[in-house]
């Protein structure tokens, strides 16, 4: 890595470090959104950003993995930190399988097949049949963890410590693979298919398994979204949810690792900004917001900082 | 006065420059030849006069400025575009899409003696005129994309490439059509071509171009007998 | 027997809806290669429009015509203010404009209505209707949808401005060629679009009650139709509306509930688009490497 983004990174974690003992309890649990968000985020622009698949049911592999959790700490007892690696299983394999049959659909078409899932799940969650392990429309309530090892931290600071460490290490993870040949292969195959197959890329393969990974990460931050929230029901999890997280992945830059934070920041925060600008219509502003935000920067905010970086560059003086 | 006029003419894709300064001028009611190689900037010249990139320099038409100015507004002076590729509307009928070249005009019942002339002139058009425009074969897309800018009624005709892909006997009869709309008509014409042989015999003046610069210029006969120039610059 | 065809003639009737909305998607599709997700919205919102002028006082079918001309300004002036200025920005980000503008109309809308459901009268008299078969609703539903259908037929095919929109929408640089301002042609396309979606609205609101979230499902079915008929083909769009029209109804006879209908439908059309990627009457693209 070049020198400055490094020294920009450890500052940020050092202030992510300490920022828990300087913030109320409730900005500590907004932060903790933040990060779990960040992690769906990062699914969705693996599949979107760097695969161009679009998908308009992100949403429904977040409910698969918040229920997984909720389902194995309710009916189970099982810890919740165990209940992460299955909520991410179950997720790479029901995006794998999803992916599948979407091979065969490309860009709009596409994203119908994937606002269906979006639109049908919590139809699945409500149905009566599996209401016994769903909780029907109720949802499922459970309880937040304690700190381990009795730890000087109270639950919403562990919570934050906690989902920091998952963030780090799926950022990780992500960094690692779309850096490399895998990367590389994900983006020959969003811009020209033919010409990548052609050179040795098994497409279809690459697609499906994308999805099915993609869909792990979101779903591995649904599990923590109901850990931090404490509670799963259908209604949570609608199409709208679907909606802003590909709002937040084009927001925040598409095919941009710090963009899933940017766009995490975004969704999480400027709702609540249009709230104190207007009670009455509150997403009239959200909306105001977006095409602001398009106008001023269309490749989201992480383009619009890589540009910007650029031009500064341009200005230093050649040695 | 010259019909069309070019001082300085720059043009640049992006930040690319591809035109690097041309000068030329044509008068009314003759056929200028442009010739060149492939990538010399032909096809940019007939863009930039057609304000279809981005230019800088003087351009005057019929002793108007036209450089800056938008595509849909020369086309309203009287400058049809033939171009590269024929530009065809490939799912409309060959009627509709010469009906079409007469868009901007005002005189319907003129146009309706005009659509008779260009059957006239194009009797394979008339058999299909109902007929999907992208079913005919390229010597017919091309008569299509040349009637079509027949039916302006324009003043200046720029063409670019007509005989591209066509069979040698098809350019022939092209050609000869384009001499005689030339000649009956009194309409100007700026043709582009890589095939000097041919576009020399129908030209009244020639310049070649060669990576965005004018390297000669001067009456088609002149050319076509100096067999020195013919030789070097034009292969043949 | 009897049954089934009474929710085949009800689907018609809503096909009919969502035929003429997924047209005005496939207008907008063809000319820019953008699916218009707020058009659904704006048909609400001119629906509130003529509700308004209706409670005002004025006689039914002069509102209907003064929202229709409404709509057309309406969808001009948000071509060229909200959407030029992006056109050339990826796809992605028109995308989530679209989504801002869906939001946004949906919100001031409720803002000035309010969300509480308003009736909204069908100007169809009894003698109309079909007996236990077609309401006399329904029917008028149709015969507007189909006599506007033929009116934009017959002004695509048969006049020269709608020659012009065809070909800008075809292949814009040729267009300009021949002189035709194609920004123009575009903010006339989202114009006619626009009223059409008002249209749409104001044949349904009878039916399902006058609402902001009104359009949200006939958007998301006729968005449906529009691909099961083929994204670029108006002519697939169509019968994609009354094919969706149809199976809607006969899937809410045995399904239970609105939204698990939606869902059941939507699945039902994914599964043909498996079968046939670009839909039934849709162009299979080859495009070169």
């Amino acid at each position: 890595m070049r020198k400055s983004p490094l020294i920009a990174l450890v500052v940020a974690l050092a202030a992510a470090g300490v920022a828990p003992f300087f913030l109320t309890n409730y900005h500590v649990f907004q932060l903790t959104l933040v990060m779990v968000y960040s992690i769906a985020l990062l699914g969705l622009n693996m599949l979107t950003g760097y695969n161009g698949q679009i998908s308009l049911g992100h949403g429904a592999f977040y409910a698969i993995g918040a229920y997984c959790t909720a389902i194995l700490m309710d009916h189970y007892g099982v810890p919740y930190w165990a209940t992460l690696p299955v909520a991410g299983a179950v997720c790479l394999l029901v995006g794998f399988l999803f992916g599948l049959p979407a091979l065969r659909l490309e860009g709009l078409y596409l994203a119908l097949a994937t606002f269906a899932l979006g639109v049908s799940l919590p139809q699945l969650l409500k149905y009566h049949h599996l209401e016994e392990w769903t909780g029907g429309v109720q949802g499922i309530t459970i309880s937040k963890p304690d700190p381990p090892f009795g730890l000087p931290l109270d639950q919403d600071q562990w919570l934050y410590f906690f989902t920091l460490a998952v963030m780090l290490l799926m950022f990780a993870i992500a960094w690692n693979l779309l850096r490399g040949r895998v990367g590389l292969a994900m983006r020959a195959i969003r811009d020209q298919h033919v010409a990548a197959e052609a050179m040795g890329v098994n497409s279809a393969l690459y697609k499906s398994l994308t999805f099915g990974v993609s869909a792990m990460f979101t779903g591995i931050a649904g599990a923590l979204g109901a850990i931090a929230i404490q509670f799963v029901a259908p209604d949570s999890f609608d199409i709208f949810l679907s909606i802003i997280f590909l709002v937040g992945i084009v927001i925040g830059g598409l095919a941009s690792i710090p963009g899933a934070i940017y766009g995490a920041l975004f969704i999480q925060f400027v709702p609540n900004i249009a709230d104190e600008i207007s009670k009455a219509a509150p997403w009239a502003i959200f909306g105001l917001f977006l095409i602001g935000f398009v106008y001023a920067m269309p490749m989201g905010v992480a383009g619009a900082i890589r540009m910007a970086a650029a031009r500064l560059q341009r200005r230093k003086p050649s040695p | 006065m010259a019909l069309l006029q070019a001082a300085g003419l720059r043009a640049s894709y992006g930040i690319t420059r591809v035109l690097h300064g041309l000068d030329f001028s044509m008068a009314e009611g003759t056929i200028t030849t442009l010739l060149g190689a492939n990538g010399a900037g032909k096809t940019t010249t007939l863009r930039a006069l057609c304000g279809m990139v981005r230019t800088e320099g003087e351009v005057s038409f019929a002793g108007q400025r036209i450089d800056g100015r938008a595509t849909e507004d020369i086309v309203r002076l009287g400058i049809a575009h033939v171009p590269d590729g024929r530009g065809t509307f490939t799912m409309l009928t060959t009627e509709e899409n010469l009906r079409l070249g007469a868009y901007t005009r005002k005189d319907r019942d003129a146009v309706e003696s005009d659509l008779e002339r260009i059957y006239g002139y194009f009797p394979r058009l008339r058999e299909r005129r109902a007929q999907q425009a992208g079913t005919l074969s390229g010597g017919e897309q091309q008569m299509l994309a040349v009637s079509r800018a027949l039916m302006l009624r324009p003043k200046l005709m720029l063409l670019d490439e007509p005989s591209f892909g066509l069979a040698p006997l098809i350019v022939k009869e092209l050609f000869g059509i384009l001499k005689a709309v030339n000649e009956k008509e009194r309409v100007s014409m700026l043709v582009v071509e890589q095939n000097a042989a041919m576009a020399l015999d129908l030209a009244d003046n020639a310049y070649l171009i060669e990576t965005g610069r004018i390297v000669l210029s001067g009456s088609a006969r002149d050319i076509k007998s100096d067999e020195a120039v013919r030789r070097s610059y034009l292969g043949y | 027997m009897d049954a089934f065809l009474h929710q085949v003639l009800a689907g018609l009737a809503t096909g009919g809806i969502y035929a003429s909305l997924a047209l005005a998607l496939v207008m907008i599709y063809q000319a820019t290669h953008h699916v218009n997700f707020a058009q659904g919205a704006m048909g609400m919102c001119c629906t509130y429009v003529a509700w308004s002028l209706i409670n005002a006082g004025m006689p039914y079918w002069a509102a209907f015509v003064l929202t229709v001309l409404i709509a057309f300004v309406f969808g001009v002036l948000i071509e060229r203010l909200v959407i030029r200025p992006v056109e050339n920005s990826p796809i992605l980000a028109v995308v989530v404009v679209f989504i801002a503008l869906l939001v946004i109309i949906t919100s001031i809308t409720g803002w000035i209505y309010s969300y509480t459901i308003k009736t909204f009268p069908s100007p169809f008299p009894d003698q109309i209707g079909l007996g236990r078969y077609m309401s006399p609703h329904q029917v008028g539903a149709i015969g507007v949808t189909l006599v506007v259908l033929l009116l934009l037929y017959l002004f695509f095919r048969f006049t020269p401005l709608g020659l012009a929109m065809r070909a800008a929408a075809q292949n814009p640089e040729s267009s300009r060629l021949v002189g035709i301002r194609v920004g123009w042609m575009l903010a006339l396309g989202w114009g006619l679009a626009a009223a059409i979606g008002s249209v749409a609205g104001i044949m349904i609101a009878p039916s399902v009650y006058l609402d902001p979230n009104m359009m949200a499902g006939v958007l998301l079915y006729a968005f449906a139709a529009a691909l099961v008929g083929g994204i670029d083909n108006p002519a697939g769009a169509v019968f994609g509306g009354f094919l969706v029209g149809v199976l809607e109804n006969v899937l809410g006879a045995y399904v239970i509930g609105n939204e698990l209908k939606l869902a059941v439908a939507l699945v039902l059309i994914v599964g043909v688009l498996v079968v046939r990627p670009s839909g039934f009457f849709g162009k299979v693209h080859v495009t070169r490497v």
